[in-house]
């Protein structure tokens, strides 16, 4: 950057505008009474003056908008605190011209950006999560949007979440939550059934509720209606 | 170039020490020149183990702080001409082991030795981590109960995730099991896992099966790594075990009760 005292080229950009976000605190009045807003005001600076102290603040009008307000004073009143306003928003129009009488900026925060609705597309296919390591206790593995499968075991306190169906080729130890968005056709298979919990679309068994029959086997899980099924493969 | 071996369990008082001493004794014994360092800041007992607690000058904490260099703290053990140990500060806390510290120490320590075994302290935060962050190879000890493999399991995922082999993608650190306090009576009685069970669980390389025995705590007493008993069966068991690691092809031993049966074997 070039010191003050060099002289600048005239074909140097002078300056740079730019269009940036910057958050700025908001001062929102509730009330219009400056004595009652500047009593609670000192009461907040008290316990931290250095934080307000030159800090730039946007009044935000919306809550006092079409109240006669005197903006004049309410912009004294905080400068004579330290703050330094530096804008106004969602004020009427007489909040506005008054805001530029004192010096301030109108800041036009405006609607959202009307976005188009996205065309509604079919979800593409998806080969689901294809997972080679055992999964440890402690681990989690979600396949969003879609199917889970593990050529390994699940260990005692890891757990394993899919949309879709989950897959286990190895020992299920850990718990196996299918159908996690509600999808209550999802199900789970497994060469050996010792989870600690199963569940489908949020209907779930723990460990202490499935039967000795389906453990130690392969199995598939499904829900039948409201009921969760073990079924021997 | 040096490998880095770190020795975990997440559970605590599982034969981490121990193990760590009685692999760089062996090591050292097979003739390649290693390095034992006590990652348990504020807790250490591998100097004491080993037999050198008298000897402590500085530390390993010293030596990432700079108030002293790795020759100074560096004992040399007086059995095996190969074997180095860098104990562990009693008065610091893990705080003082940083990642970029514990890596500028060992990398000095790759220029002079073979291998670099740490002794990891328990559980799963900084101290085990840091321990763990350098390995090569892990050597999960774990005993035959739920709990312990649990834990064992956990710090199995931690690895696959929180080292730096993890973290550049380079091949993933070795593992492999280590069992002790095996006691092939309690485990027939179903008190506890087998070893069958456990490697099922587990699902990584069986490097050895170390019986419970008498033998651990009265050469840890005498200051001498279990591993130089050699008339004792958890001295042979941890000499099987360093010489499958270093490649050769042994029979696991002391997998039941009766002294010198050769029991099944454990293709893994
Ligand atoms: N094979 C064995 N037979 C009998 N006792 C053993 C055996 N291995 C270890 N021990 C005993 O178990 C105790 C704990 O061993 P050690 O200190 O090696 O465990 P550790 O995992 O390092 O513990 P920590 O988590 O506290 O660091 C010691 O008293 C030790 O003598
Ligand atoms: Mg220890």
């Amino acid at each position: 950057m070039p010191s003050i005292s060099q002289p600048i080229a005239d074909a140097t950009p002078a300056f740079e505008l730019k269009g940036r976000m910057l958050t700025l605190s908001v001062l929102r009045p509730l009330i219009t009474d400056h004595n009652q807003l500047a009593a609670q005001l000192d009461a907040r600076m008290a316990s931290m003056p250095e934080l307000f102290r030159h800090l730039p603040v946007v009044l935000d009008l919306e809550a006092v908008r079409g109240q006669p307000l005197a903006l004049a004073e309410l912009v004294d009143c905080l400068r004579q605190r330290g703050l330094i306003p530096v804008g106004v928003r969602a004020g009427d129009e007489a909040d506005e011209a008054a805001a530029v009488a004192a010096g301030l900026g109108v800041i036009q925060l405006g609607a959202e950006p009307t976005r188009r609705p996205e065309p509604a597309r079919e979800p593409p296919p998806n080969a689901g999560l294809v997972i080679t390591q055992p999964v440890r206790s402690g681990q989690q593995i979600y396949a969003r949007d879609g199917d889970l499968v593990v050529l390994a075991s699940v260990s005692p306190g890891a757990e394993v979440l899919a949309d879709g169906h989950i897959h286990v080729y190895g020992t299920l130890r850990g718990r196996a939550l299918a159908g996690v968005q509600g999808n209550s056709n999802a199900r789970i298979f497994c060469q050996n059934l010792e989870a600690e919990l199963i569940s489908i679309a949020g209907v779930y068994r723990i460990s202490e509720n499935i039967q000795e029959t389906g453990r130690g086997r392969p199995v598939q899980i499904f829900l039948d209606g409201e009921a969760l099924r073990v079924q021997s493969l | 170039m040096a490998r880095i071996i770190v020795v975990t369990s997440g559970k605590g008082g599982v034969g981490k020490t121990t193990t760590s001493a009685a692999f760089a004794a062996g090591l050292a014994k097979a003739g390649h020149k290693t390095v034992v360092i006590d990652f348990d800041v504020g807790l250490r007992n591998l100097d004491l183990v080993m037999g050198c607690e008298r000897r402590v000058v500085y530390d390993f904490v010293n030596v990432i702080n700079g108030d002293a260099n790795l020759n100074q703290a560096l004992i040399k053990d007086k059995r095996l001409d190969n074997l180095y140990i860098l104990p562990a500060s009693q008065t610091r806390d893990k705080e003082a082991l940083t990642q970029e510290g514990v890596g500028r120490v060992l990398e000095e320590l790759a220029e002079s030795f073979e291998y670099i075994i740490c002794d990891s302290p328990a559980g799963i935060e900084r101290g085990a981590l840091m321990a763990a962050y350098y390995a090569d190879d892990a050597i999960i000890v774990a005993n035959p109960e739920v709990s312990s493999v649990r834990d064992s399991d956990r710090i199995i995922g931690i690895l696959g995730s929180k080292t730096r082999r993890a973290e550049r993608n380079e091949e993933p650190v070795a593992l492999k099991l280590l069992l002790t306090r095996y006691a092939p009576s309690r485990v027939q009685k179903g008190e506890m896992l087998s070893v069958d069970d456990i490697c099922e669980i587990l699902a990584i390389e069986l490097l050895g099966v170390i019986p419970e025995s008498k033998a651990v705590l009265a050469a840890s007493n005498a200051g001498i790594p279990v591993i130089l008993d050699t008339e004792s069966d958890a001295g042979q068991a941890y000499e099987d075990a360093v010489a499958r690691y270093l490649g050769e092809d042994r029979p696991h031993r002391f997998l039941s009760e009766k002294k010198g049966f050769f029991g099944r074997l454990f293709g893994s």
